[in-house]
């Protein structure tokens, strides 16, 4: 089977969340990269040393620089007359335009798979990963967005991939990118970072979040993350959000600070390797799934915890 | 300018499914079921749309069993004008619905579809994205802020590291992202005046749709449990803990 892996990247460099979909697509045959965007040559480079990459199709277009769905999906769906799946990282980018590529094809969509068990089975999660469902496809192609916790990442070197320019429909003049408003933080992104430190209601307001929160994520190195009832109450804004409507998360090490532990939230990090959870109430269900916990007063507990670490 | 409104009768948003012992699926008797969270707030954007007199009508659409007229009478209480049902039995897939909601969008021309960016049930995502693929249409996913501005819509979408706005020619298919609004409850006088309003049923062969699924779902079965570790009795305990992992 000859797969076609969407590399996702901001025209710079490559992004993470691609590595995990090139261990996917391995698993099922030959595997095939596409880099759409405008001047992204460089990243087309960087991806052909992904390892166990063969061709690059670089689609160098003013039109693909926002990876705007009615103008990639064409050019998406072209190239599917030379490969047998399409291969998406379920990023917010990817479930943008994979359902778009999967109608054009005529193609149902396997959306968010957790493993490969077959040529054209797959397992993947449902009911807020309250379930997990075991799919075949029948359709000639397919078309799959991958959840990049669930597979290992590709090694970023070893690869020796040959780069080959295509081209692709012209801009369709159905849409256009205005701005964007992407944090800038020095910080690990949460869906890379190996400990990540995340915050609950409990903590009161966006003042306190900061000055309990911050100080031991910044000793650890780590990245920052949320309930979402910490995000609706506005103590941090939206993308801080882990759980099923926000990030799906699995560091090596999660640390919940007063985060009683909603269904909701444990769908987006009960894949972490370990975690660690601080609170007051020692039955909340955050401690069913925690490795460690320490029932107490975050408002101590966490300052005390930053200072000893 | 009419606003097309599809929404999805699921399980409800706070019932903890629970498996079939025989892996079949997850057992759905006796349980409540309601209109699908995202779905709600595309009803509601619809009607803060209407109420700015941007728009002269609202068709709620569903997909479904017959007992999917309750779910749009949910969405004509909130105030929707009419209903259309398309009525089924079967498991219908995002691409057979979002091929159904063409057929209905080509009768209806609506300028703005607006639908929910995904079902709590089986967590697609997909077929708003779909139906724009089929109409040839833009699409405004994963919105946080809708606003229209004579023959285009703006839409700023929840992206991963934050905000997005794209603008889209209309018509256009949006679908929402939970921070776009917060859905209304429906009062009991609008509840009755709902009782009264247009409600069609159809099938899907009346849209010459085949329903037919792609997939085969061989299994379901539970995730795999967590079990609970230990707890410590104090920082310190924590610290050592946390040392033996190597991150401190």
């Amino acid at each position: 089977m000859k797969t076609l892996v969407w590399v996702e990247h901001d025209n710079n460099a490559v992004k993470d969340a691609t590595l995990a979909a090139v261990t996917a697509a391995g698993k099922l045959g030959e595997v095939h990269l596409l880099v759409a965007g405008a001047n992204c040559a460089a990243v087309a480079e960087e991806a052909a040393k992904i390892a166990g990459v063969g061709k690059v199709h670089l689609a160098d277009n003013p039109a693909y620089e926002h990876a705007l769905a009615e103008n990639v999906a064409p050019l998406v769906a072209d190239l599917m007359g030379h490969h047998d799946a399409f291969v998406c990282p379920a990023t917010t980018t990817g479930k943008n335009i994979a359902p778009r590529v999967a109608a054009l094809l005529d193609v149902m969509q396997i959306s968010d798979i957790l493993s490969v068990e077959g040529d054209k089975t797959f397992t993947r999660p449902i009911y807020a990963g309250n379930a997990i469902a075991t799919v075949t496809s029948s359709d000639a192609k397919l078309v799959i967005t991958v959840r990049g916790t669930a597979f290992e990442k590709a090694e970023t070197t070893g690869g020796s991939g040959t780069v080959e320019a295509v081209s692709g429909p012209a801009d369709a003049g159905l849409s256009s990118f205005v701005s964007s408003e992407i944090a800038k933080s020095e910080r690990p992104e949460l869906t890379s970072a190996k400990v990540i430190v995340s915050g609950g209601r409990a903590l009161k307001d966006a003042d306190t979040f900061q000055e309990y929160i911050i100080p031991l994520a910044d000793k650890l190195g780590a990245g920052v993350g949320a309930s979402r009832a910490a995000v609706d109450a506005g103590y941090v804004p939206n993308d801080y959000q882990v759980g099923q409507t926000g990030k799906i998360v699995a560091p090596e090490v999660y640390i919940a600070i007063g985060i009683s532990g909603a269904i909701q939230h444990l769908a987006g990090m009960k894949d972490s390797k370990t975690i660690i959870a601080i609170n007051k109430d020692e039955d909340a269900p955050i401690f069913q799934v925690a490795d460690i916990g320490l029932v107490g007063d975050l408002f101590k507990i966490v300052p005390e915890l930053t200072e000893k670490l | 300018m009419k606003i097309l409104v599809p929404v999805k009768r699921v399980i409800d948003y706070n019932v903890k499914p629970r498996v079939k012992a025989d892996g079949s699926g997850v057992d759905l008797t006796n349980v409540k079921m309601s209109m699908n969270p995202f779905d709600e707030i595309a009803v509601e954007e619809a009607i803060r749309i209407k109420d700015a007199g941007k728009a002269d009508e609202i068709i709620a659409v569903s997909v479904g069993p017959a007992k999917a007229q309750e779910t749009l009478r949910t969405a004509l209480a909130m105030g929707a004008d009419r209903a259309i049902l398309v009525e089924t039995d079967a498991e219908v897939e995002p691409l057979a619905v979002a091929k159904i909601l063409k057929a209905i969008a080509d009768e209806e021309q609506p300028g703005l579809i607006l639908l929910g960016k995904q079902a709590i049930d089986d967590d697609s995502n997909q077929t708003g994205q779909m139906l724009a693929a089929l109409m040839g249409r833009p699409q405004g996913t994963f919105a946080n802020t809708v606003e229209l501005d004579g023959d285009s819509v703006m839409v700023k979408r929840e992206i991963d590291g934050g905000l997005e706005t794209v603008k889209l020619a209309m018509p256009a298919i949006v679908t929402t992202d939970l921070r776009l609004n917060e859905p209304r409850y429906a009062s009991l006088p609008n509840i009755m005046k709902a009782k009264k309003k247009p409600l069609d049923t159809k099938s899907p062969a009346d849209f010459g749709v085949d329903i037919t699924p792609r997939l085969t779902t061989s299994n379901v079965s539970e995730p795999p449990v967590r079990q609970a570790g230990e707890k410590v009795a104090d920082v310190d305990a924590l610290v050592a803990k946390m040392k033996a992992l190597g991150i401190a």
